[in-house]
């Protein structure tokens, strides 16, 4: 009996000791929906223990269903046969197993079928799904995109489409990618023509379209004709016809499960979701920023299988009289391992609920706007709208802070945790070879991390981390006053090696040492939550002495990298890279 | 006459965990300490329930799940709930205590009669802590229903009222010893269902949700009108006292008299099983030996656990 809810005790951690009263009160309008529908908590305990009992039975079906069908799903892959996709025979078994427990509308509002859950919650049950198989993460977790036709969306759309996401009957993709448009979306060319019967058709060619197979698309199309920019682009629903052929799946390193398709499009009739021109400004980045930390949950997860792969050999496997983990090198391994994977959670559980305060502020805000809720005090609205407004800078710095963490963690881990299998990690044999080549493409899309240290470094910079941190040193931090000073030292060389760069005033300068400064933050933002974690517990004790340790010496070595480069390491880029 | 939907009830029956045994498993006098294991849904059971849910979503109907055994028992019936069974009911009385199969056989006889008109009785093959069998068969014969035992698949259920006038029946695949037979019974039919059926579906996360404070209501008659989509009742959840939405009457609850269910018939007065001795079977390895890996050695080897009725 495996159940990867219930054995994994810092992740069942993470709901029991986050306190997610304000989120789920902002979701759930104050428990004001109690009486609407049957499967709507009462209070925020019962909300809890209706969370506790979801993730037992989806850590139930990821451990006993899902995870032992991930090798087979690896093998066989997703295949393309006349013009269709199949998923490996596990992948749709899984995907209805899913189903049939109601978990493929999380977030969804109830009135659609969903379960109207935080994204916090949500993001455990992606990680658990992604320990289990990643592949099927990625189909499983493009529910996101049902989210984000529920945020900007007609609600006419959103009757004939939310309910058959929430029951599974549709799966969905995100058509964003295309041959000259990858990292630079403001290039996408598939054109959308509005026709003289006010139906919007799509033309052109998208590419690396996960899951594009699946019924409803999200398309980012050019639908001002001669703009060449970001604000030519909307977003459009286009539902599978005739119109639209799959022309290839790509040959992947990893996630095989997975179909990556190449979609072309003839004159496909779409509707149009939300407004002209903010298809980029305002829709992807809503969806991109959803999907990101879902990736890094997918990474988390990965990195749990990789790490208890790596454990369980280290106890097995015999050399000079005894297991391996009697050697300090492949103990060591273990330890950074298993520490690095607590520290990521961390941040990504933390982001997750800015995310999640983020959104409820929202809708809360909104609600009072239109008039739908009566304000409590005058200046509640007020009151709110600045709320919104830190939350909203904090999910757009934390979100690219915990997917960069958490990506690069899980690559680590899985590369390690091969190095401790030996010559028989290299082998197919074990599940670490998986892993490996799951994990790599992590880092990659939604977003390569170069790009996340582009989308937090301004943060880093501003002082919008500095201030959260320094909330995190106001909390009683009371327990641990020594490892507090090392985290405190360690922030005044980051500070240093920040103001170092501002004054060097120069953009080169500041790209050069970007990654160091966004990884020094990650760093730092770890060590206080690790720290807030450890107060009264012994064991996330030994965690935050551990990390603080390795952290402070990273810290140290990042800022001598900054504050001793020279011009001349610039200069040598070019030439450097080019021999 | 158009085709009515299947009146279906599965017996269920909530039991130790026997896969997952420990050292205390055992009482000194060798009966099962209960206490010590995990009470569990009994595996068949869920493959019975199985069945019945999918001829549900095949044909329309609905699911009564019955279960006979002390209050706690009301969890393998929350857990039903949970998959999608319509109402459930709850047969527990201290008459009802010590039961063998022939006590219980009759109780769930009698209390079948009570809940009306149904089409098709399913139940597990068996219990994994009795491991008889005998339930399922003797309750058939309790009602006089034709019965189909260890049952693999479902290959047909043709409902009352089916076009074309064909009489409405059950045709099953069962399990053999040397193979596999398929049968057909009319309806109303009784069927044991074994593991291989199907794989039982997981728990719905809403139901879950909506019926995880599901308590056992005595009532002594049997009230369908929330079934009816038009009656007052229909609304399943309302406001308790705490202003919090409770399930109510979901779990009916019956004892030995709501079923007028004969005193001498139930419990350990109507069980003629009497255990006369345990025996406790300490299985332990003795000295090992060596057998030369070649077709001759395997062949003696093979002989001798045959003499020894270990194969065969």
């Amino acid at each position: 009996m495996s159940n990867f809810y219930t054995d994994d005790p810092d992740l069942v951690r993470q709901l029991e000791t986050l306190d997610l009263r304000r989120i789920v009160a902002l979701r759930e309008d104050d428990y004001a929906r109690a009486r609407d529908f049957a499967y709507a908590p009462g209070d925020y305990d019962d909300a809890l223990d209706s969370y506790r009992r979801t993730l037992e039975i989806v850590g139930d079906i990821a451990g006993e269903f899902v995870a032992p069908r991930a090798e087979d799903v690896d093998r066989a892959g997703a295949t393309l046969t006349a013009g269709e996709v199949c998923y490996a025979p596990g992948m749709s078994e899984s995907l209805e197993r899913l189903a049939q427990a109601d978990l493929m509308g999380i977030t969804l509002p109830r009135r659609f079928g969903g379960l109207n859950f935080p994204i916090t919650v949500s993001v455990m049950i992606v990680e658990m799904i992604s320990r289990a198989d990643p592949a099927l993460m990625n189909v499983f977790g493009l529910q996101d995109i049902a989210e984000t036709v529920n945020r900007f969306a007609s609600d006419e759309i959103r009757q004939a489409y939310l309910p058959r996401f929430a029951s599974g009957e549709v799966t969905g993709s995100m058509a964003l990618t295309e041959p000259e448009a990858g990292s630079d979306l403001q290039n996408v060319q598939l054109k959308a023509a509005l026709g003289a019967d006010g139906v919007w058709r799509l033309s052109g060619v998208k590419r690396f379209i996960t899951n594009g197979c699946g019924q409803v698309s999200l398309v980012l199309a050019r639908s001002e004709e001669g703009t060449t920019d970001a604000r030519g682009l909307s977003m459009f629903l286009y539902e599978r016809d005739e119109h639209m052929t799959i022309r290839r799946l790509e040959d992947k390193l990893g996630i095989h499960g997975s179909p990556t398709c190449e979609l072309q499009f003839d004159d496909a009739p779409a509707l149009l979701v939300g407004e002209r021109r903010r298809g980029l400004t305002t829709y992807v980045m809503s969806l991109m920023n959803g999907a990101r930390i879902a990736i890094a949950a997918q990474a988390q997860g990965i990195a749990e299988a990789s790490y208890r792969a790596a454990s369980k050999y280290a106890d097995e496997r015999v050399q000079f009289g005894g297991p391996i983990r009697n050697l300090t090198a492949v103990a060591a391994m273990l330890a950074d391992m298993k520490v690095a994977l607590e520290a990521s959670r961390a941040l990504l559980y933390e982001t997750a609920m800015i995310v999640d305060c983020k959104e409820g502020l929202e809708r809360r805000v909104e609600q009072l706007q239109s008039g739908e809720r009566a304000a409590g005090a005058a200046d509640e609205l007020k009151e709110l709208r600045a709320e919104l407004k830190k939350y909203t800078r904090l999910a757009a710095l934390f979100t690219p802070l915990a997917k960069a963490c958490a990506t690069e963690m899980a690559n680590r881990v899985a590369y390690d945790s091969l190095q401790i299998h030996g010559g028989s990690g290299y082998m197919r044999d074990f599940a670490i070879e998986r892993h490996s080549r799951d994990a790599r493409i992590t880092n990659i899309y939604e977003g390569t991390t170069q790009l996340q240290v582009v989308a937090a470094i301004g943060g880093v910079l501003s002082g919008t981390l500095a201030a959260r941190l320094d909330e995190y040193e106001a909390g009683d931090l009371s327990a641990t006053p020594e490892l507090l000073g090392h985290v405190r030292a360690a922030r005044e060389r980051w500070a240093a090696a920040i103001a170092h760069v501002r004054a060097a005033d120069s953009t080169e300068f500041r790209d050069f040492h970007s990654r160091r400064l966004v990884e020094m933050a990650i760093d730092l933002a770890c060590a206080l939550l690790l720290l807030r974690s450890a107060q009264g517990d012994a064991r996330k004790l030994l965690v935050a002495q551990y990390f603080v340790e390795q952290m402070s010496a990273r810290v140290e070595g990042a800022v001598q990298a900054i504050v001793t480069s020279s011009s001349a390491s610039i200069d040598a880029l070019q030439a450097l890279g080019r021999d | 006459m158009s085709e009515h939907p299947l009146r279906i009830v599965v017996l269920v029956k909530q039991v130790p965990d026997t896969a997952n045994v420990t050292g205390e498993a055992m009482k000194d006098d060798g009966t099962v300490n209960r206490a010590a294991l995990p009470a569990i849904f009994n595996p068949e059971d869920l493959n019975a329930l199985e069945a019945g849910l999918r001829l549900k979503d095949r044909h329309g109907g609905r699911v009564t799940v019955l279960t006979m055994g002390p209050p706690s028992a009301a969890q393998v019936l929350r857990e039903s709930l949970f998959r999608g069974a319509d109402e459930v009911v709850l047969l527990s009385d201290r008459a009802f205590a010590g039961a063998d199969t022939l006590a219980t056989s009759y109780a769930l006889a009698r209390a079948l009669d009570h809940l009306g008109a149904f089409d098709l009785v399913l139940c597990g093959r068996q219990a994994i802590d009795g491991d008889t069998a005998q339930v399922g068969p003797q309750t058939a014969e309790k009602l006089g229903l034709p019965q189909i035992t260890c049952v693999s698949r479902i290959v047909e259920v043709v409902p009352p009222g089916a076009a074309g006038g064909a009489p409405a029946s059950v045709t099953a695949t069962r399990s053999v010893e040397d193979g596999a037979e398929t049968l057909c019974a009319p309806l109303p039919a009784l069927l044991t269902i074994t593991g291989e059926a199907n794989e039982p579906r997981p728990p719905s996360v809403k139901l879950v949700m909506t019926y995880k404070h599901a308590i056992a209501e005595a009532l002594t008659g049997y009230d369908d009108s929330y079934l009816d989509p038009d009656s007052d009742e229909a609304e399943v959840c309302m406001v308790g006292r705490d202003g919090r939405p409770v399930c109510r009457a979901r779990i009916v609850l019956w004892d030995a008299a709501a079923i007028e269910a004969e005193r001498e018939l139930v419990g350990l007065r109507g069980s003629p099983t009497r255990v006369k001795k345990i025996e406790s079977v300490v299985l332990a390895g003795g000295e090992a030996r060596l057998i030369e890996p070649t077709d001759e050695g395997v062949r003696a080897l093979v002989r001798e656990l045959i003499e020894e009725h270990i194969l065969g």
